[in-house]
């Protein structure tokens, strides 16, 4: 187990950076999500700490240790591809031992540990299977065995559910969670699914351009988003921009919402009301509901503010007394509304 | 109505190419097996020429030698061309392209030619004629095959395999014997049966690089044909297309040249 750090890495492909000054730590035992739109470096980042990526500039630190020339072979860590990328010529077993094998374990060792391994994931029945016979999320679940056998200090998933369908993938993010708590080991792991990156780190890393914008822990993220891109990326968020004023926003329609700075804020989706009456609360706008979606328990309704989509979700019953379309009152309450720096 | 009559005419055609093919074989296999010196019919089978041919010393000689040389060919073709294809597959480097675009012409420059340039270079810088400058020669020949071959097949590995193995800890020769050549050896075992093929049945290049006495098969057979020609050259030759063909549908059953099974 070990900490791993990046300071200031760069790496450029042509005239494009994959990764911009990139300085980020990730804590011992931790689980740190990597989250970006594509092409935002999360994977250049990973394949970094890994080895297979080169960077131009700055550094690499594994356990304290600078890992610039160690190998990749040599870096102790354990990967898990998109696709798994488990090897074809070998059955289960054979796949879990190889990282083993390679490193010259006894058999009795071997034996053991790959047996651990695969009830870890819960795949002991299936040991002598050859991996085409495998399921999607058993290959998975081959890929996690065969990475974490080796002990290595750092464990690198790389989009590691985006194979599975929805249903299966909900399951495997438990089964994750858990695995990686029995180990213990820091994990680093790429996804441009934010709710995956939610739902699993205990820290989120937010990448766009091969920059990090925001990291922290997910609750922390996504309450205070600090600018624009994060607010909109992680979660869903409705902007609304208005003019500074000494005592408040003021907005395009003439309204003013007392107390906030500006010039952009967001309220997310989930904190709207609507209402067919004026209601009191302080941040309250006249718009135009569009449409009602019906979504089972949680419904959603899109909203025409000043000629500007907005977007509110909530539980079904919260919606019912509302017509189909028409006007309506929007309001929230202060403390969800995000603000963001000066110089966002 | 056309359409029937076009399919009649593909099928005639077909027909055609497979005579043209295969009859000249079947004759000359089936005069192997005639009593007759003088190809008389009818037909009355012997196994005389076999037995002739079993105690002509020269021509055995000559068989065992070009055997043994294709299978050294093989093994030295095979390891180089299988090295060289790994190396194009995994590395870019300056010049890769022009590298690659060289090793295609061997296989369409005329073994006349080849064989001739060949015999100048070899004298030139001292190898000489025998067995060491047909060995390099046949070796020449049949890599540019090897690396076709393995290369197509490498065409279908997932690298990712590679970095998988890697990340694991495994070494680069590690990597190379465990996960990149288990995928490919179907072809270099076809590239291996071509290698072989393009040895055992090369006349030209042998014909100039080998000494007067120390021939391999093909050549000669074409000698004595010259000297006169016996049913006993119809023996080896029938043994000889039994022998390739064998190979040569071992090699098609590894690439899948005629498609999945």
């Amino acid at each position: 187990m070990a900490e791993v750090r990046v300071e200031r890495l760069v790496k450029a492909y042509g005239a494009a950076r994959a990764l911009d000054e990139v300085t980020l730590d990730f804590p011992d035992g931790g689980f740190f999500g990597l989250l970006g739109p594509s092409g935002s470096g999360k994977t250049t980042l990973l394949r970094a700490i890994a080895g297979f990526v080169v960077p131009d500039t700055g550094r690499v630190f594994i356990g304290g240790a600078p890992v610039e020339n160690v190998p990749v072979e040599h870096r102790e860590i354990g990967m898990v591809f998109q696709n798994y990328a488990l090897f074809p010529n070998m059955t289960v077993e054979e796949n879990v031992a190889f990282g083993l094998v390679v490193r010259k374990t006894g058999a009795a060792e071997t034996a053991k540990r790959v047996r651990e391994a695969l009830e870890l994931v819960q795949l002991g029945h299936l040991a002598t299977r050859k991996t085409h016979q495998l399921s999607g999320g058993q290959r998975q679940r081959v890929a996690m065995a065969r990475a974490i056998v080796t002990r290595p200090r750092v464990l690198l998933l790389d989009e590691p559910l985006s194979a599975l369908d929805k249903a299966l993938r909900v399951d495997m993010q438990i089964e994750l969670k858990r695995i990686q708590r029995e180990v213990g080991i820091t994990t680093i792991f790429v996804t441009h699914d934010q709710e995956e990156a939610l739902t699993l780190s205990d820290r989120i890393g937010i990448l766009k351009d091969g920059r990090l914008v925001r990291h922290g822990p997910p609750r922390e993220v996504y309450d205070d988003p600090r600018d624009p891109f994060t607010a909109q990326f992680l979660g869903d968020a409705n902007l609304i921009e208005g003019t500074p004023e000494p005592e408040g926003l003021r907005l395009s329609d003439g309204k003013l919402l007392p107390g906030l700075k500006g010039p952009t804020i967001a309220v997310r989706p989930e904190s709207l009301r609507l209402d067919t009456t004026e209601p009191t609360a302080p941040f309250r706008l006249r718009a135009r509901l569009q449409q009602r979606i019906f979504g089972g328990a949680m419904g959603t309704c899109i909203i025409d503010w000043q000629g500007r989509p907005l977007k509110a979700v909530g539980r079904d019953a919260d919606f019912r007394g509302l017509p189909d379309a028409g006007d309506v009152w929007l309001s929230w309450p202060k403390e969800s509304t995000i603000e963001f720096r000066a110089n966002a | 109505m056309s359409n029937r009559f076009l399919a009649h005419l593909g099928r005639a055609y077909l027909g055609l190419i497979l005579f043209f093919l295969y009859a000249p074989i079947l004759v000359m296999a089936a005069m192997s097996l005639n009593a007759s010196e003088f190809y008389q019919l009818p037909f009355k089978f012997s196994g005389e020429w076999y037995d002739r041919l079993w105690n002509n010393r020269e021509i055995l000689a000559a068989a065992g030698r070009s055997i043994w040389i294709a299978v050294v060919v093989t093994v030295i073709a095979t390891t180089l061309g299988t090295a060289a294809s790994i190396a194009l597959f995994r590395h870019d480097f300056p010049g890769k392209r022009i590298l690659q675009a060289l090793l295609f012409p061997p296989i369409a420059i005329p073994w006349l030619i080849t064989g001739t340039a060949m015999l100048i270079f070899f004298f030139g810088i001292g190898i000489g004629r025998g067995t060491p400058a047909v060995i390099i020669g046949h070796v020449a020949l049949a890599l540019p095959y090897v690396i076709v071959v393995v290369s197509a097949r490498l065409a279908s590995f997932d690298r990712v395999l590679e970095e998988a193995a890697r990340s694991l800890g495994a070494s680069a020769w590690q990597v190379t014997r465990a996960v990149t050549v288990p995928w490919i050896l179907p072809g270099i075992i076809a590239g291996g049966l071509f290698a072989f093929a393009v040895s055992f049945d090369q006349f030209v290049v042998s014909y100039f690089l080998s000494e007067p006495g120390d021939t391999t098969l093909p050549v000669l057979i074409y000698t004595s044909i010259r000297k006169g020609f016996t049913p006993e050259i119809n023996a080896i030759s029938t043994i000889i297309i039994a022998v390739s063909m064998g190979l040569m549908l071992l090699a098609a059953r590894f690439t899948k040249f005629g498609g999945d099974r």
